[in-house]
């Protein structure tokens, strides 16, 4: 089995593998984003508290989750490529980190842009949007970290190790934060938490959330084949492909 | 549903279509980046295979 | 493997203390930025109050980035990080050792200099004593934690402003709950459960950081 894992994790075998992949995962992606948005945008009723300005939560949720998620599977990959050597799981993380900087920056933009109606401010230090640009800036040192050392297997483990030590703060960082914010409540309430979503608000928020997790998926293996391909450029395999292009 | 009212959105009109124009901005980004990227190491790659033949024809010669 | 624990907490307290005037650099560091605060707002007793946890708090964890360099830096330098890799003895104790020195060097001269700042920042007494135990706990983390971003960067040129980027998303939970146990002493509230948690914190850092400095130099400090 050990063999098996080996030989479908090369570059090579991945790079023929994910070609079809990329376009269930983009077609998935559309279709399931396009429903979702009619459903989000159209049939949704209209929130008696907040008015239609709630319809932002259509964007903000799904791209807040998207970014720990991403983190989460850079994490996971980074610990994979350390551990057991399998360098496909060092390009998915490297791939994975730009696209999960910039949900966890369309994340705080559209939270900004609901907190203004909500509580008259741009931006205010709620825990959740607190707690997300603390992510921005996690995922913004292992993007500087990869790039600042040269070796590209050391600059690997280093930056996957940093993903891995910031995947065991993320949960304290929350909580503080949590307890943080809770300090200074105040009257405002925070609608970013509703516990209890009337179901025609609640299945377009899922769907979108799936939407966005289908479109990593497609991205993200179009980063990774540019990754061994740049990786793996004086191997023949890339060499022979790149001659039939 | 009138569609002069849809677009403004109870009065938060730039707020909700703000957040989903950068929503479409971000997502047309993730698209065009790693597209670009790929075009600039297939050229790169091609630019090596043009050298290392161009020293093997001189080394031949 | 406790002598040799002794033994390099012993050896770099030595080398640092040969410089001696580079030592006080990060207290006086400390005390200048403090000093800052007031000069750039109307000095009343209320408002530096206020302000007096977040600011004294900041201005440690700056204190400690600026100095986290001299963990490695040197000894990777000149080679000797190789040698203590190639140690029998465990990485995990000799970075224990230098993280010791490291914190006796830099974090426990903060805690005593505190009470000054308390002083300059017109905090009550109670708020003071509070200030220093929230420091004699959270300094140490910083100092393990620290260490985790050194040795991530001991490798890259200027690496200075890249540890900070780093280190300090890490370094926001001990903000958090040091400061308010200052702010929160202030007023004359309990502050057991956010010593608690600096202390649960200080255990935390203790069982895992050397173990990732010490995979952290073997990935980025081994020629």
């Amino acid at each position: 089995m050990w063999n098996w894992i080996q030989r479908f994790s090369s570059p090579k075998h991945f790079y023929s593998m994910s070609a079809p992949l990329i376009k269930w995962f983009s077609a998935g992606a559309l279709l399931i984003g396009l429903y979702g948005l009619y459903l989000g945008l159209f049939v949704a009723p209209t929130d008696y508290q907040q008015g239609e300005s709630y319809r932002i939560i259509y964007i903000h949720v799904p791209a807040a989750w998207m970014s720990l998620f991403v983190y989460m599977v850079m994490a996971v990959s980074s610990g994979i490529g350390i551990i057991w050597q399998i360098r496909l799981a060092d390009m998915v993380a490297a791939a994975s980190a730009p696209i999960g900087a910039s949900f966890a920056f369309l994340a705080l933009v559209t939270g900004s842009l609901w907190g203004k109606p909500m509580w008259g401010a741009y931006w205010v230090w709620d825990a959740r949007l607190t707690s997300e640009l603390i992510l921005l800036f996690l995922y913004l040192g292992y993007m500087a970290l990869q790039s600042a050392i040269e070796d590209q297997r050391s600059a690997d483990k280093a930056s996957g190790l940093l993903a891995i030590v910031g995947v065991v703060n993320i949960p304290i960082i929350h909580y503080s934060v949590e307890w943080w914010n809770t300090l200074h409540q105040g009257a405002t309430v925070t609608k970013f938490d509703k516990p209890s979503m009337h179901i025609d608000m609640l299945i377009p928020l899922l769907l979108m959330a799936v939407a966005f997790k289908l479109f990593y998926a497609a991205v993200v293996l179009v980063r990774t084949r540019n990754e061994a391909l740049y990786r793996d450029r004086n191997r023949r395999w890339v060499r022979e492909l790149v001659e039939r292009l | 549903m009138n569609w002069s009212e849809f677009f403004n959105m109870g009065g938060y009109a730039f707020f909700v279509w703000t957040s989903y124009a950068l929503t479409f901005a971000v997502i047309v980004a993730n698209i065009v980046f790693p597209i670009m990227q790929r075009k600039k190491v297939i050229a790169r790659i091609r630019r090596a295979i043009r050298r290392e033949q161009i020293e093997l024809d001189k080394k031949s010669a | 493997m406790l002598t040799a624990y002794y033994h390099l907490l012993l050896r770099d307290l030595r080398l640092a203390l040969r410089s001696r005037h580079e030592l006080a650099n990060p207290l006086i560091f400390f005390v200048l930025v403090v000093t800052l605060f007031p000069l750039a707002v109307t000095p009343t007793p209320e408002a530096l109050q206020t302000m007096a946890p977040g600011v004294i708090w900041v201005s440690a964890l700056l204190a400690v980035l600026l100095s986290l360099d001299r963990l490695f830096k040197l000894d990777y330098e000149d080679g000797s990080l190789d040698q203590l890799m190639l140690s029998p003895n465990p990485l995990m104790i000799l970075v224990l050792a230098k993280v010791t020195a490291h914190w006796l060097l830099t974090g426990l001269p903060l805690v005593i200099i505190a009470p000054l700042l308390g002083m300059f920042m017109s905090l009550p007494a109670d708020a003071v004593s509070v200030l220093i135990y929230s420091l004699l706990l959270g300094t140490p983390v910083l100092s393990l934690v620290g260490a985790i971003g050194v040795s991530l960067t001991v490798a890259v040129n200027r690496g200075g402003v890249l540890l900070s980027l780093i280190i300090l998303p890490l370094y926001i939970p001990i903000l958090i709950f040091g400061a308010n146990a200052v702010d929160v002493a202030s007023d004359g509230l309990p502050v057991t459960g956010q010593l608690l948690f600096l202390g649960a914190v200080l255990a935390l850092a203790l069982s895992l950081a050397p173990l990732a400095t010490s995979v952290a130099l073997r990935i980025t400090a081994s020629r």
